[in-house]
C-alpha cells in the first residue's frame, strides 16, 4: 500500500455560473510539503477550502487516507487550516485559542495545558499564553495560528498564504521556521502562495495553478528547469518565451529558426520534427551574448534590481527578450546591436501538449 | 504633549455649555423629583412643602407592590420573547446579501413613519372579538368561537414585543454585521460542530449586541404604560400606568415622583446585577 495521505480526484467547482476549478487532481504523500502556486484568482484557495471541507465540490472526490471524505463536514476531517487572516478568536487568550480543539475533544485540563505549553514552545512563544490576540504583533499572531492548527497533529496541515501579511525579513525567517516544523513533526503540508521564490524555497513539490487547472506538478527543480507550459515558465522565475520553427531535430537537439537567426534547443521526446512550430522557454540568466551565430537583437535598456543587472533586448520580430547578469557593469549601452544565443540544454520547448492538439 | 496654548480654564469654558445643559435638563429635574417624592400632596391641588416618608411607605402596601411584580413579570416575558425572535432575525439579516440587507432595513423602518399610537389601534382591530384574527382563525376552522384576545395579558405581551422588537433586531444585527465569519470556519475546522461553533464563537462575538438589545427592550418595557392601557384595558395595571394615573388623574405628584424613583432604582439594580452575572464589560457605556 502506498503512503498516499490525500487525494483529489477530478475536483470541479463553480460559483454562480463561473467555473473556478476544472477537474483538479492531486495525490499527496505522507510527510510531503506541497505548494499550490499561482496568481490570485487561479483557484488555489478554493482547492484548499474543498480539502478542509469549507466548500463542497460540484464534482470529484476528496480522499483522506483512502477514505472518501467529499461530503464530510470540516469538523469530521483530520485536517487543520492556518487561515490567511489567521482567524484567531479575539475573545480568547492565546492559550485558549491553541487549546480550543483539545477542549472540544474533552481532553483533561492538565493535559490540555501541557500540550498548549508544548505548542507554544514549538513556535517560540513561551510565556505568551495569557495574552489576548489583539496584544500580539502580526508575526506572533501568525505563530499562534500555526500552533493552534498544529496542536491537533492533523494528517494534513493546510496553510493559506500564511506569510502574506508579513514583511520580507519576517517572511524569510518564518519560511525557515515552517520548514523546520514540518520536518521536525513529520507533517504533511499543503501550502498556498503566489510567491514563486517562497514556493521554490520550501516545497518538496510544486503544483502550478492557472485558471482552475494544474499546469504542472513537480519538484522545484523540474518546474524551474523543465517548465511544461509557457505559463509555468513565465510565472516561475520569469523566463523568456521565444516562438520559432524547427529546422531539424538531430538526436534530441533542435535547431530552431526565429527572429532572423538560429538557436538550439533540447528536445527529450518533445515530438517535434522539421517544419513544426515550437515555443521555447529560456531563463534570462541563460541568455548569452556572442559575436556570430544566434539571433540579432538591440539593447533597449539596462536596469539594476536585486543584485542582478537586467538587460532588455528587442528582437527583429518585435518580441522582447531579457538577459540578466550578476554585477553592475557590463559593456553594453542602449541602442547597441548584439547577437544572443543559449546552449541547447537551457532552452526547453513548452506547450508541446497543446500545440500537438492544434 | 503640547497644550496648543490653551489653558485649563479655557477647556472648562468650552465644556461649560455641556455641563450647564446636563445640569439644567438632567440633574435638575431629577433633584426636583427626589425632593418632590418626600413631600405631601395638597388637599385640592399642588404640593405641601413638608418632609414625609409616607409616599415610600405607601409603595410598600401589597396593592402597589403587586403592580411592581406584575410589571417586572411582563417586562421579563416581553424581553424573553423579543430575544427569541429578534436574535435569529438580526443574525440572519447580517448574513443576507448587501441589497437584501438594505431592503430588510427599510421594511423594519417603515412602521416608524406612522405614529406608534395609531399602530397600536391597528392591533385593536386585529385582536377585538370578531376582529381580523378571529375571522382568519374561524375561517380556517382552527377555532369555533371568537378568542376575545383584546384586553388580555397576551395582547399586552404581543403589543410590547411589537413595539420593541426592532431595537433587539438592530442591536444584534449591528454586532453580527461586524463579525468576521472566518472565525466560525476556523472553529469548524478545529473540530466544532455547527452548534458548538455558534455557542463558542458566534454567540460570544454578538454578545455586546444581544446585551444592549436586552437592555434597550427591558427598560422601556417596564414603563410603556400606553400599550397596557390600550391593549390591556384596565385588566393589566403596570407601574407605568400607575405613575401616569397618579400624576394625571389623582394629581398626586409626590407619590408619582416616589414611584418613578423606585422604578428607576430597581431597573438600575437589575441591570447591574445582570452585568455582574454575565461578567460583561460591554455594558459600561450604558450604565
Amino acid at each position: 500500500m502506498s503512503d498516499t495521505i490525500l487525494e483529489l480526484d477530478h475536483i470541479e467547482k463553480s460559483f454562480g455560473g463561473t467555473s473556478v476549478l476544472h477537474g483538479v487532481s492531486l495525490s499527496v504523500q505522507h510527510g510531503e510539503f506541497v505548494t499550490l502556486l499561482g496568481p490570485s484568482g487561479c483557484g488555489k484557495t478554493t482547492t484548499l477550502r474543498i480539502i478542509a471541507g469549507l466548500e463542497t465540490p460540484d464534482a470529484g472526490r476528496v480522499l483522506l487516507r483512502g477514505t472518501d471524505m467529499t461530503a464530510a463536514p470540516p469538523e469530521k476531517r483530520d485536517v487543520n487550516t492556518v487561515f490567511q487572516n489567521y482567524a484567531l478568536f479575539p475573545h480568547m487568550t492565546v492559550a485558549a485559542n491553541i487549546g480550543y480543539s483539545l477542549k472540544l475533544k474533552k481532553m483533561p485540563r492538565t493535559e490540555i495545558a501541557a500540550q498548549v505549553q508544548q505548542a507554544l514552545e514549538l513556535v517560540q512563544l513561551d510565556g505568551f499564553g495569557t495574552r489576548m490576540p489583539a496584544e500580539l504583533s502580526g508575526g506572533q499572531r501568525q505563530r499562534v495560528a500555526i500552533a493552534r492548527a498544529l496542536v491537533n497533529r492533523p494528517s494534513v496541515l493546510l496553510l493559506d498564504e500564511p506569510l502574506g501579511a508579513l514583511d520580507l525579513q519576517l517572511r524569510r525567517q518564518m519560511q525557515l521556521e515552517l520548514k523546520r516544523l514540518q520536518k521536525q513533526l513529520g507533517l504533511t503540508f499543503i501550502y498556498i502562495t503566489h510567491d514563486q521564490e517562497e514556493a521554490l524555497n520550501m516545497s518538496d513539490r510544486i503544483a502550478v495553478m492557472h485558471e482552475g487547472r494544474f499546469e504542472q506538478v513537480g519538484t522545484p527543480a523540474e518546474v524551474y528547469d523543465r517548465p511544461r507550459t509557457s505559463f509555468v515558465a513565465r510565472f516561475v522565475g520569469t523566463a523568456n518565451i521565444v516562438k520559432g520553427q524547427v529546422l531539424q531535430n538531430e538526436e534530441g537537439i533542435l535547431t530552431v529558426h526565429t527572429a532572423g537567426g538560429q538557436v538550439p534547443a533540447l528536445c527529450c521526446n518533445c515530438g517535434k520534427g522539421a517544419g513544426d512550430g515550437v515555443t521555447l522557454a529560456v531563463r534570462s540568466e541563460h541568455v548569452e551574448f556572442c559575436t556570430e551565430g544566434g539571433i540579432p537583437a538591440t539593447v533597449k535598456e539596462k536596469t539594476f534590481a536585486g543584485g542582478m543587472l537586467r538587460i532588455s533586448l528587442a528582437l527583429e520580430n518585435g518580441d522582447e527578450l531579457v538577459a540578466s547578469r550578476h554585477g553592475i557593469d557590463i559593456a553594453l549601452s542602449a541602442g547597441e546591436g548584439v547577437r544572443v544565443t543559449w546552449s541547447a540544454q537551457n532552452a526547453v520547448p513548452v506547450d508541446t501538449h497543446t500545440e500537438a492538439q492544434v | 504633549m503640547r497644550n496648543h496654548g490653551r489653558s485649563r480654564a479655557g477647556i472648562w469654558l468650552m465644556l461649560a455649555p455641556l455641563y450647564l445643559f446636563t445640569l439644567l435638563f438632567v440633574a435638575g429635574p431629577l433633584i426636583y423629583m427626589v425632593v418632590l417624592s418626600f413631600q405631601q400632596r395638597a388637599e385640592v391641588w399642588g404640593v405641601v412643602h413638608t418632609f414625609t416618608l409616607d409616599n415610600y411607605k405607601n409603595i410598600l402596601t401589597p396593592v402597589y407592590l403587586q403592580t411592581f411584580v406584575e410589571s417586572f413579570k411582563l417586562a421579563l416575558t416581553s424581553t424573553a420573547l423579543i430575544t427569541l425572535i429578534g436574535y435569529p432575525f438580526g443574525y440572519f439579516m447580517a448574513k443576507l446579501p448587501a441589497i437584501w440587507k438594505k431592503r430588510m432595513m427599510l421594511l423594519i423602518m417603515i412602521p416608524f413613519w406612522t405614529n406608534s399610537l395609531i399602530r397600536l389601534y391597528g392591533w385593536i382591530i386585529i385582536f377585538r372579538a370578531n376582529g381580523s384574527l378571529d375571522k382568519i382563525l374561524m375561517g380556517l376552522g382552527l377555532t369555533d368561537s371568537p378568542l376575545k384576545l383584546l384586553y388580555t395579558y397576551p395582547a399586552v405581551v404581543v403589543g410590547m414585543v411589537y413595539a420593541l422588537l426592532q431595537f433587539m433586531i438592530l442591536a444584534v444585527y449591528s454586532s453580527a454585521e461586524k463579525m468576521d465569519w472566518s472565525l466560525v470556519e476556523a472553529a469548524r475546522d478545529l473540530g466544532a460542530s455547527p452548534l458548538r461553533a455558534f455557542y463558542t464563537v458566534t454567540l460570544k462575538m454578538t454578545l455586546p449586541g444581544l446585551l444592549s438589545g436586552i437592555i434597550l427592550t427591558f427598560i422601556p418595557s417596564m414603563g410603556l404604560f400606553f400599550i397596557a392601557d390600550i391593549l390591556g384595558g384596565n385588566k393589566v395595571v403596570l407601574v407605568g400606568s400607575l405613575i401616569q394615573d397618579q400624576l394625571m388623574k389623582a394629581h398626586n405628584q409626590p407619590f408619582a415622583a416616589a414611584l418613578s424613583l423606585v422604578l428607576m432604582v430597581l431597573t438600575t439594580l437589575m441591570i447591574s446585577l445582570y452585568k455582574r452575572v454575565t461578567h460583561s464589560s460591554e455594558l459600561e457605556g450604558l450604565l
